[in-house]
């Protein structure tokens, strides 16, 4: 699998701060609401969503648990931790900061 | 958290395969319920089986899994070898379970640092001084005048305290019926401070303690003792208990651990230096405490032995005045220029290390030897097992396992080995350890030492495991990754690169075994020797009854109880000394007669003894008279040969005079009226003494008669065994009165044997460890002659069928092997005489170049190699050409 390491802190940060707004979502309603939110236009691998969430949960930013669904299905449900919440603000402004520099030179060119 | 779930994943890789597929199951149904296509979501999706393994490697050490799989596969491999393996194991297990015996042994009696603070800044405070052997040697042994001196001397860079050996005593907590023995150790009030040790109840000693002679009548029981004897009681506090005329009152409990300083022994008590015989605290030439030295933070070790130097040299400038005249300058001289010696005292210090500590260190190098010989049988085992597994390893490589997966594979089974022997290794040396220390218990005083089980011990256990699975392990793994494969699975390998690493194995395990066949062969002719030493006297069938009687004695009363003794039916004679020959006690004293007192050797011995001794002991009067019942000291004396020798030029000193010390200063003149023949007096090495027997009943200079409230009763019986009757001799001593008591008993014999305890120890462990080596190497052995016929089987069939005779196939089998014997037989001579040095000081009468003690090494090793050789060898004979090549 190519690395695809700025994508994967992309996704990172975004599957953290959509679980810090809500808590206890599946992988398919994470998938869903990142697509929602950003109008369509971020389109992740939905195959790359679950490692992800399982990576981040083994670096103890995620918490998980089986649900039971109608049908006698289970689900699994995540929900952001402590650890995660740090993560995500030291995450969040990393990001501000480097598309802000990216942006500064945008407009400089 | 995360590592250790990773871990346990590995273990339950299939409940983890459900959980993933199901999750990614919900995704697509999720989707199917959105009402999107299944295609386009499988193609949103990706591959579903790369998203699978990225999970599972997200939450699975995958190393982790390689490595299970190769232990379920190793293991089930070694099962099928049940026999090699077990062989392995219970070799290899043999080896470590004496290698980890033998490290918590040498941890606990030389490395393991005491329970205080900060131990790097401790010393013991020596000097450079003679032994009975007139050879040089570190004396601890210090006056308490002197110690002072050296105190103030050094008080601004460190901290001095007086600590004595611990000392076996009588004491009460009620009356004298109910005495008790225990060992007491007298030191100086700050050393609990000084030690950073913290009271488990009550308080400890503080400086304020030890001030005045006499009057610090505080006892501190140690943790152990106080769990023994009073099961925790927190009311022993304000007890009080007597020993001798004195009280004393407990006032506090040491903390756990703390055992005294001097590993090898347990200390009960301890009580102040004040409360020591007050006439050994002014007395400058009586010695009986080893000075620490706790060095301050910051200051220079080599200041603090400076200013010692000089204190010491001011002191004895002063002690040398006091001597008599005629003392030689050069014995003065040497007096005076004796240098410090600060020893590092982190683990405590101690006659027994001294005297053990070299014999462990010995034995820690035998039992490395038999680890190292198990090590290559075990190497050699799996040589030729990984020879047997070629194919496997071929057919592994051409389905594209890489060398270090190959590697990993074969090391894991090692470590299986490894952990199953360590396991062995660990039961055999929980048992061990105790056991050896149980071994070394001279008479009424058995060593005690603390061995628990923790970090260093589990450390050492975990280290040498992996040490040996590299030893063993490493070269097999190595051979059997390096498989071509091609010429592998053909089925023919090139025969002759395989023998050679074990050619040179069989080599070093053989060199191995002589170095331990050696080192038993001079222990074992060093106990026999010292244990047939002539002792001048014959202790057979005697007893000793040490006696104690509440208040001091007229000397006449104690030959009354002699008497009584000697009148008993079944005793053959009887008589009383201040001491037993050969207890460890000893009085010694300088001489002068005939002019002279010849330099270069200790002091004559001094015994005193009541008139029917020599008779007792049975050592023979050579002319003059035996002592009478009036005879006093210091008037008469009897004389030995020895001494004779040293004074009188072998002339008989009857009749003659010699000049002593007695009551400190005063020098008095004895009339020598009896030469006896030489008997040992303490010690089995070394010539026999020169000793002077003075009669037990003493003057003082107003002819007083001095009272003793303590000597020995020797006994003769008829009968074989002197024990028999101890009941009755222990009862006829109480029925003397005045409150005579037996305090002690001991055979005569048991006393001697004491003498030899550590050579006897020493012999035991190495012809133990000697018959391993031995078996061990012998086993080595039949499994590479055995490998080498398996391995030349057709060659050998091809040689028989063509008309080779005996001779010739026997030769071609072993000739190989008893090359490499040869060369390890050489290596393990050279090895073992050039040890030879470093057990020097434990051999008596032995060298290891004796003719008969290499014979004896070599002898041993030739014929278990023969031994060895017989199935291999019979087995090629038998070979049957026909079978074997149809077989092909």
């Amino acid at each position: 699998m190519p690395k695809q390491d700025s994508l994967q802190g992309a996704l990172d940060v975004m599957v953290l701060k959509l679980l810090s707004k809500r808590s206890r979502l599946h992988g398919y309603a994470i998938m869903a609401a990142i697509t929602e939110s950003s109008n369509g236009v971020l389109r992740v691998e939905e195959g790359s969503l679950y490692p992800a969430l399982r990576r981040m949960e083994e670096a103890g930013w995620l918490r998980a648990e089986w649900i039971s669904r109608e049908g006698g299905r289970r689900a699994r449900v995540y929900e952001i931790t402590a650890g995660g919440r740090k993560q995500l603000t030291a995450e969040e402004s990393r990001w501000q900061a480097g598309t802000a520099a990216v942006n500064q030179v945008l407009r400089m060119a | 958290m995360s590592l250790l779930s990773r871990f346990a994943n590995a273990f339950r890789s299939r409940k983890v395969d459900r959980d993933i597929e199901e999750e990614l199951q919900s995704h697509f149904e999720d989707a199917q319920a959105e009402g999107r296509e299944p295609v386009e979501a499988g193609r949103a999706f990706g591959s579903r089986l790369r998203a699978h393994e990225a999970v599972r490697d997200a939450i699975v050490a995958p190393w982790m899994e390689s490595l299970l799989a190769d232990a379920r596969f190793g293991l089930r491999q070694l099962w099928k070898q049940k026999g090699t393996t077990a062989a392995a194991v219970l070799s290899l297990g043999l080896g470590m379970g004496a290698s980890m015996a033998a490290f918590r042994l040498i941890d606990a009696f030389l490395l393991r640092p005491l329970p205080v603070a900060n131990t790097g800044s401790l010393y013991v405070f020596g000097t450079e001084g003679r032994d009975e052997r007139g050879q040089a040697a570190i004396q601890y042994s210090f006056d308490y005048p002197g110690f002072r001196q050296l105190r103030e001397a050094v008080k601004d860079q460190a901290s001095m305290m007086a600590i004595a050996d611990p000392q076996r005593i009588n004491l009460t907590y009620s009356s004298d019926e109910a005495m008790e023995r225990v060992y007491m150790q007298y030191l100086s009030g700050r050393t609990f401070a000084d030690f950073g040790l913290q009271p488990a109840a009550g308080r400890l000693f503080v400086e304020d303690d030890d001030v005045t002679p006499g009057t610090h009548p505080y006892a501190v029981l140690s943790y152990d003792y106080w769990v023994r004897r009073f099961g925790k009681d927190p009311d022993v506090l304000g007890r009080k208990f007597r020993t001798g005329n004195d009280f004393f009152e407990i006032v506090g409990v040491a903390p756990e651990g703390f055992t005294g300083t001097e590993p090898g022994m347990f200390t009960d008590l301890y009580a102040p230096t004040m409360m020591y015989n007050p006439e050994a605290l002014g007395n400058q030439n009586w010695h009986w405490f080893k000075p620490w030295v706790r060095v301050r933070p910051g200051v220079d070790i080599q200041e603090v032995r400076e200013r010692l130097g000089s204190a010491l040299l001011f002191h004895r400038q002063e002690q040398v005045k006091m001597y008599p005249q005629g003392t030689p300058q050069k014995q003065i001289d040497e007096y005076l220029t004796a240098p410090v010696i600060l020893s590092p005292a982190a683990a405590g210090v101690s006659d027994l290390q001294r005297n053990y500590g070299r014999s462990l260190e010995i034995l820690g190098l035998l039992v490395a030897m038999v680890l190292l010989i198990a090590c290559v049988n075990v190497a050699n085992l799996m040589t030729a097992q990984a020879a047997a597994r070629a194919r496997e390893m071929a057919l592994r490589v051409s389905i594209g396992a890489g060398r270090a997966r190959l590697i990993q594979l074969v090391m894991v089974e090692s470590t299986c080995i490894a952990c199953a022997a360590a396991t062995l290794g660990i039961a055999f040396a929980w048992w061990a350890a105790p056991f050896v220390v149980g071994m070394i218990n001279p008479v009424d005083a058995p060593v005690r030492l603390a061995l628990p089980a923790d970090g260093r011990v589990t450390g050492f256990a975990v280290m040498l495991t992996g040490l040996v699975t590299m030893l063993f392990g490493l070269a097999p793994a190595l051979r059997a990754s390096g498989v071509r494969a091609a010429s592998a699975l053909k089925g023919g390998d090139n025969a002759r690169s395989r023998p050679r690493l074990m050619a040179v194995l069989v080599a070093a395990q053989v060199g191995f075994c002589v170095v331990v066949q050696l080192v038993a062969g001079l222990f074992v002719s060093t106990f026999q020797r010292l244990a047939n030493q002539p002792l001048g006297f014959s202790p057979a069938r005697v007893i000793t009854l040490e006696s104690v009687t509440p208040a001091d004695q007229r000397p006449e009363l104690w030959y009354q109880v002699a008497d009584r003794l000697r009148s008993l039916p079944g005793v053959e004679h009887a008589s009383v000394a201040t001491f037993a020959l050969m207890s460890g006690s000893g009085w010694n004293g300088n001489v002068w007669a005939n002019g002279r007192t010849p330099a270069g050797f200790r002091a004559p011995w001094f015994l005193g003894v009541s008139p029917g001794w020599l008779d007792t002991m049975r050592i023979p009067l050579l002319d003059g008279r035996q002592l009478r019942p009036d005879d006093t000291f210091p008037r008469v004396a009897i004389v030995n040969q020895t001494f004779a020798r040293r004074y009188f030029d072998g002339q008989s000193p009857v009749g003659k005079t010699l000049e002593t010390m007695a009551g400190g200063t005063k020098r008095v003149a004895l009339q020598i009226v009896g030469l006896a023949a030489d008997a040992r007096y303490t010690g089995m090495r070394g010539p026999i003494p020169a000793t002077v027997y003075v009669p037990f009943r003493a003057v003082d200079e107003q002819a007083e008669a001095k009272l003793e409230n303590h000597a020995t009763f020797l006994v003769r019986t008829k009968d074989a065994n002197p024990m028999s009757l101890a009941a009755s001799f222990r009862q006829e001593v109480k029925q003397a009165g005045s409150g005579f008591r037996v305090a002690n008993i001991r055979t005569q014999d048991e006393l001697v044997r004491a003498q030899t305890i550590r050579e006897r120890l020493l012999a035991t462990l190495s012809i133990f460890f000697s018959v391993i080596a031995l078996v061990l190497a012998g086993v080595g052995l039949y499994g590479v002659l055995n490998y080498a016929v398996t391995q030349r089987q057709r060659e050998l069939g091809i040689r028989i069928a063509l008309g080779a005779g005996v001779k010739d196939i026997v030769g071609r089998v072993t000739i190989r092997v008893f090359a490499m014997i040869a060369l390890g037989v050489a290596g393990g001579l050279a090895l073992g005489i050039s040890i030879e040095r470093f057990i020097d000081s434990l051999l008596f009468g032995v060298k290891a170049t004796d003719p008969s003690m290499l014979l004896w090494a070599v002898l041993a090793i030739v014929a278990a190699a023969a031994l060895a050789a017989i199935p291999a060898v019979l087995r090629a004979l038998r070979i049957d050409p026909a079978t074997l090549l149809r077989a092909e």
